[in-house]
């Protein structure tokens, strides 16, 4: 029996590295992935342009312009005119942010009065809007405190962040991890889905079925090459975080790649069960996206999952990223141990058994 | 063959053909499902499920002082209507929670906190710490303790008569989206991502199946010409595209009052264009790998990645580094995502829609031209 599901694995992974454009296909859009997502995914606000509307003239806002324009998330300063400018300058995006200073504001500032200060954002990245808003709130403490330090006043308490596991709150950090999850993902489920699909679309599954192989052996003969391709990709990832990118792995390799089988075991599950309900290798390929799509952006590295709603984090439950990704990043960044991560690795066994054993039972029954 | 190359389109044979991809798809249910009922459902799941707006973070709360003013400070972040705060008996049971997930953050009051805040030149330290493996939630969690800590030191400052230090304040004003909701330009956002899938990933394998049942040799074989073989796939996924771009505008707006101030005729221009560049994207792929199997491949690598992380629907292009934001340049869901979040809440402001339909243009025509020169090739 061994010796049978081997040569169907040798087999698979013939197919899979049979010619030049296959083998590219699969591995160079890891490395290019590698390269420019890190970079990419990011909500950090950095290199913006922030404009300025100065109506004062004062000693005080011209101060706080050179203090804005020496930080990292503005490399450019806009000065406006006049408030056809400002609509202007939103309007077609050429800043992310208007200041705008009110004309007594040195004035206020000197007498010890509490001016404000109007920021205008662009609605349409709002998001991006209220980092860089915290930014220029930052700005103005920091001024703000030294000017009151030199009056010699000792305030009663102040708060002390830190920030574990990165410090630095560096994105790259959250990302990569993330990205071991994602990329490996797509080779995994088109392993299973579409070439199960493409053999029945070629003729080739009914060979495979009147032959003495079982269409559990059948399955198993998708699954191990798609984990072989998981854990190959992955490894690539890995190695460019640790070693291009730096990020700290501070967990266990051992943990890290027993997850990992349980993880291409949940999501061949998910391909095998789309493969099993669709007749050609485009229906499986619409239904590996209709699962991909929500799966990735529910995932938790778009935006927290504590801020969807209670119903969707149920659903989400059976999202086999969402847990993988608490487990990859549970190891680089926190070092947990097995205890944490059982929390995360017993979904991905009970979802892996609930997809395997629906795919089995829908082959059988179409089968019979 | 090459006799056929040079002549101009019959219609007649363009309609057939036409008609014949168009049964094709109508007779595939999944082309169906995914042109018509994915958009709905996944444009309920991105409303609800991606939110960049922080809702009430879970933060822990350590009390080594269980003095009155302790309190106070606490009962402020209690009062919080953006914490969810759970007390806990020792510094180690939240740092097990913090590294579990189960709270973002938390803060520690010290034994000596409300004593030192008492004695005129000291100051007392209050320790936050927050999950920085979440960096975007991290932030949150320092402005909202920090929001907690202003509150407590404006009461305790009213209370004894004193004035705080004047401070600058900054007054946030977001123009088209006052309440700055997130989902009012991620939903706009996610259409782009819907049409990608519909643009370029349906057609990357339409060439490569006629390649692979053997179709293409006998397409070849007839009168057809290259243009009327490139039209006949492009205007049948064109005007699935296009009703789908519509339902899902009509949904975001009409169901989930996502304003929308755009006009409907710029919608369909700009809709048009992107889904010519992301119709190209997706026959190019076909004609060149003539192997669904790569071609499918592919197209999620080169359009459907690219489309979420490289697009500016989720991060800002302007804080990438240069050569990333170079490689965005060759996307064309850039444009068309700049292009629907403008339509949805700015409504038609010519320079951002000129820019945006001036490089789907190009986009497209390079795209559709480069196609029509590999199949020249390949009939060849």
């Amino acid at each position: 029996m061994f010796s049978r599901i081997l040569a169907l694995i040798i087999k698979e992974l013939e197919m899979l590295l049979q010619d030049r454009q296959s083998r590219t296909i699969l591995i160079v859009p890891v490395f290019l992935q590698l390269a420019l997502f890190p970079f990419a995914a990011t909500l950090e606000v950095k290199n913006n342009t922030l404009a300025v509307y100065n109506e004062d003239s004062g000693r005080e806002s011209i101060e706080l312009m050179q203090r804005f324009s020496q930080a990292q998330a503005f490399t450019r300063l806009l000065a406006l005119h006049n408030e056809a400018e400002v609509r202007r300058t939103i309007d077609n995006q050429r800043a992310l942010l208007v200041l705008r200073f009110p004309p007594d504001f040195s004035r206020d500032v000197a007498a010890g009065r509490s001016p404000k200060v109007q920021a205008i954002l662009d609605g349409r990245r709002s998001n991006s809007g209220q980092i860089a808003l915290g930014y220029v709130q930052q700005i103005i403490n920091d001024y703000t405190d030294e000017r009151l330090e030199s009056q010699q006043k000792t305030p009663p308490s102040a708060l002390v962040t830190r920030y574990w596991f990165n410090p630095n709150l560096d994105y790259v950090w959250h990302i990569l991890p993330c990205l071991v999850a994602i990329i490996t993902s797509i080779s995994t489920l088109i392993v299973t889905a579409l070439s199960l699909a493409r053999e029945r679309e070629q003729g080739t599954l009914d060979q495979l079925l009147v032959s003495p192989l079982t269409p559990g052996m059948i399955m198993l003969g998708k699954i191990i090459p798609a984990i072989l391709v998981a854990v190959v990709q992955a490894t690539i990832i890995l190695l460019g975080a640790i070693f291009v990118y730096r990020v700290p792995f501070v967990g266990s390799f051992v943990l890290l790649y027993s997850s990992m089988v349980f993880y291409s075991l949940a999501l061949a599950g998910f391909g095998l069960l789309i493969s099993s309900i669709c007749a050609t290798q485009q229906q499986a390929f619409l239904g590996i996206f209709s699962f991909l799509m929500p799966a990735i952006l529910l995932s938790g590295y778009a935006s927290p999952i504590d801020n969807m709603p209670a119903w969707l984090q149920y659903l989400d439950w059976a999202n086999p990223f969402r847990h993988f990704i608490v487990i990859v990043k549970g190891l680089f960044l926190k070092d947990i141990g097995l205890g944490t991560m059982l929390h995360s690795l017993y979904p991905l066994l009970l979802i892996a058994i609930g997809t395997l054993g629906a795919a089995n039972w829908l082959v059988r029954r179409r089968l019979g | 063959m090459n006799v056929h190359m040079s002549a101009p389109v019959s219609f007649r044979r363009l309609r057939a053909l036409c008609r014949k991809e168009t049964w094709q798809i109508l007779r595939d249910p999944s082309s169906n499902i995914i042109a018509f009922a994915l958009p709905v459902v996944m444009l309920f799941i991105f409303g609800y499920g991606i939110n960049l707006d922080s809702t009430a973070v879970n933060l822990g709360l350590v009390l080594e002082d269980k003095s009155p003013e302790a309190r106070r400070f606490a009962d402020n972040l209690y009062g919080s209507p953006y914490l969810n705060v759970h007390t806990a008996r020792s510094q180690a049971e939240i740092e097990q929670a913090l590294t579990d997930g189960r709270v973002r953050g938390f803060v520690v009051v010290p034994v000596d906190f409300a004593q030192k805040v008492k004695r005129p030149n000291d100051t007392a330290s209050l320790l936050v710490v927050a999950d920085g493996s979440e960096p975007n939630t991290a932030s949150f969690v320092q402005n909202y303790v920090s929001g907690a800590w202003n509150g407590w030191m404006q009461q305790r400052a009213d209370e004894r008569g004193e004035k705080l230090p004047a401070r600058i304040s900054v007054e946030p004003r977001f123009w088209f989206n006052p309440a700055a909701e997130s989902r009012n330009y991620l939903i706009p956002g996610s259409i782009t991502i819907i049409m990608t899938v519909i643009g370029a990933l349906l057609t990357s394998l339409v060439v490569a199946r006629e390649w692979e049942r053997g179709t293409m040799e006998a397409l070849l074989a007839s009168p057809v010409t290259r243009t009327e073989l490139l039209l006949s796939k492009l205007l049948p996924y064109y005007a699935l595209g296009i009703v789908s771009l519509f339902l899902c505008v009509g949904v975001a707006a009409l169901l989930m009052r996502v304003p929308f101030r755009g006009s409907l005729l710029m919608l369909w221009v700009i809709g048009s264009l992107f889904l010519a560049s992301s119709l190209g994207l997706g026959l190019l792929l076909s004609t060149v790998l003539r192997n669904q199997f790569n071609a499918a491949q592919a197209a999620l690598n080169a359009a459907f990645l690219p489309a979420i992380m490289l697009s500016g629907f989720l991060f800002e292009i302007h804080s990438m580094p240069a050569v990333i934001q170079a490689v965005t340049y060759l996307i064309p869901a850039r444009y068309f995502v700049t292009a629907m979040q403008t339509l949805f809440q700015a409504g038609n402001v010519p320079p951002v829609l000129l820019h945006s339909g001036m490089f789907l243009v190009a986009a497209g025509s390079f795209f559709i031209g480069l196609t029509a020169l590999k199949t020249r090739r390949r009939m060849e």
